[in-house]
């Protein structure tokens, strides 16, 4: 039967606060490597070299076309039939990094290539390097463009952490399972696990929105 | 065992997961897109609630996990007389989530639609159920199809989840052959292989032609 039982919201609530701790590191973490790999996977498909250009290409959309759960799978368990073994954090990592790396990318090179051509020349006609070209010219440019998805990939890779309990990583999803199977009872940790989830997303979002308005108020565009 | 032997031995089992997949795909994808063309008009109504409703459903499955969805509908809507086989609640769940997105992508596709036409059918004398049915919604269409095509590659990789409730689909597969062979990457990576073609080598190509269909339908070719 259906009752909700106030109790034991008291009893495990603090518990599912410190995985809501583990949860939001894991995402501040995944997206740290997803932006920074994400810049090489966007330059990399800018290189002159063909080659390079097609590989990251095809990778990218491997990655992008399979699903998160399995790739943690795979990054999780392959490794030590190689004789690498990984922790779940490490493995969680990994995984996250590179497939939100692989959209990151896509965002990037939509940035990049709304500056207008004429950017380029000037920074050419004025002999800037192309460190600096990019450094100062381009990628200033290319953010308010970007932010918008940068931001939507923020929250989405804070909704897809409870993948990482697949592989033990104790965050909320994780730490609800063992509530649940603990107490046999579902009802209050999952619902409580939903509730953290719309309590951090919901203003995450409308936090980033009022941000990028402001970002783009600052570069002299017109808001969205 | 060379990955020969590997496939003739486990090909079968990956291909039986490979169908439950397409088969979870099909019946979200529908489900999907009932609720967002659903949500997606009921987000333009003029009525508050009717426009709240649609706002608090969106927001509910767009800003809480798939995964903590599809437990939720598994394991807690029992509690409230309603059990689901767990086939059916995997289904439900991935469908329910990917139309709160797509909503969205309906919501924007009549919008963009220029004023002009609105205005053209409303000169018509044309009702408003007919005016979206004849005019606003077919030039939607063709403008919500590319997003709409990534949504359902999102929509193939969201039901790997439901292998976590059991439910025997490829991704259950794998999990199942790597749990007794500890044959990581062939079980893993024939997994990750297969989602890939059925992404990029029936969904692409579908939506593809699909967009071609509708463009000439709409005498734009």
């Amino acid at each position: 039967m259906f009752d909700w039982r106030w109790a034991f919201v008291a009893d495990i609530l603090p518990r599912l606060l410190k995985a809501t701790g583990n949860t939001v590191l894991a995402a501040l973490l995944g997206y740290g490597i997803a932006a920074i790999l994400g810049l090489v996977f966007a330059l990399a498909q800018r290189t002159a070299i063909a080659s390079v250009n097609r590989t990251v290409r095809e990778v990218v959309e491997f990655i992008r076309s399979t699903p998160l759960v399995l790739q943690i799978f795979f990054v999780f368990y392959v490794g030590p039939q190689f004789g690498i073994t990984l922790s779940p954090w490490a493995a969680g990592m990994i995984a996250i990094g590179l497939h939100y790396a692989s959209y990151l990318s896509e965002v990037y090179r939509a940035g990049i290539e709304g500056v207008p051509k004429g950017q380029w020349e000037a920074a050419l006609s004025l002999s800037l390097s192309p460190v600096r070209t990019y450094s100062r010219i381009i990628i200033p440019q290319a953010i308010p463009t970007a932010f918008a998805g940068m931001g939507n990939y923020f929250v989405g890779i804070f909704k897809d952490t409870p993948m990482l309990s697949v592989i033990g990583v104790a965050e909320l999803m994780h730490t609800a399972n063992a509530i649940g199977s603990e107490h046999y009872r579902f009802l209050e940790p999952y619902t409580l696990v939903g509730g953290i989830f719309l309590a951090i997303s919901l203003p995450t979002a409308a936090l980033l929105r009022r941000l990028e308005a402001r970002i783009r108020r600052k570069m002299g565009l017109r808001p969205r | 065992m060379t990955y020969f032997e590997f496939l003739n031995t486990y090909g079968p089992q990956l291909l039986d997961g490979a169908v439950t997949t397409a088969l979870q795909t099909l019946l979200a994808a529908a489900l999907a897109i009932g609720i967002a063309v659903v949500m997606g008009l009921m987000r333009l109504s003029h009525n508050r609630f009717v426009y709240g409703a649609a706002t608090v459903y969106i927001e509910v499955f767009r800003g809480t996990s798939l995964l903590v969805q599809i437990y939720w509908i598994f394991f807690v809507l029992p509690l409230f007389g309603l059990t689901l086989e767990k086939f059916t609640a995997g289904y439900i769940a991935v469908g329910m989530n990917l139309g709160a997105y797509g909503a969205e992508l309906v919501r924007g596709g009549i919008l963009s639609v220029p004023r002009g036409q609105w205005e053209a059918a409303t000169a018509l004398s044309m009702s408003p159920a007919i005016r979206m049915r004849r005019i606003i919604f077919p030039q939607a269409l063709l403008k919500m199809l590319p997003p709409w095509g990534n949504l359902l590659i999102e929509l193939l990789k969201g039901t790997a989840l439901v292998a976590l409730i059991s439910v025997t689909d490829l991704m259950f597969v794998a999990r199942k052959i790597n749990g007794t062979t500890y044959l990581s990457a062939q079980a893993f990576g024939s997994a990750l292989i297969i989602y890939y073609v059925m992404s990029r080598s029936v969904i692409t190509p579908f939506m593809r032609w699909l967009e071609r269909v509708m463009t000439r339908k709409l005498g734009r070719a």
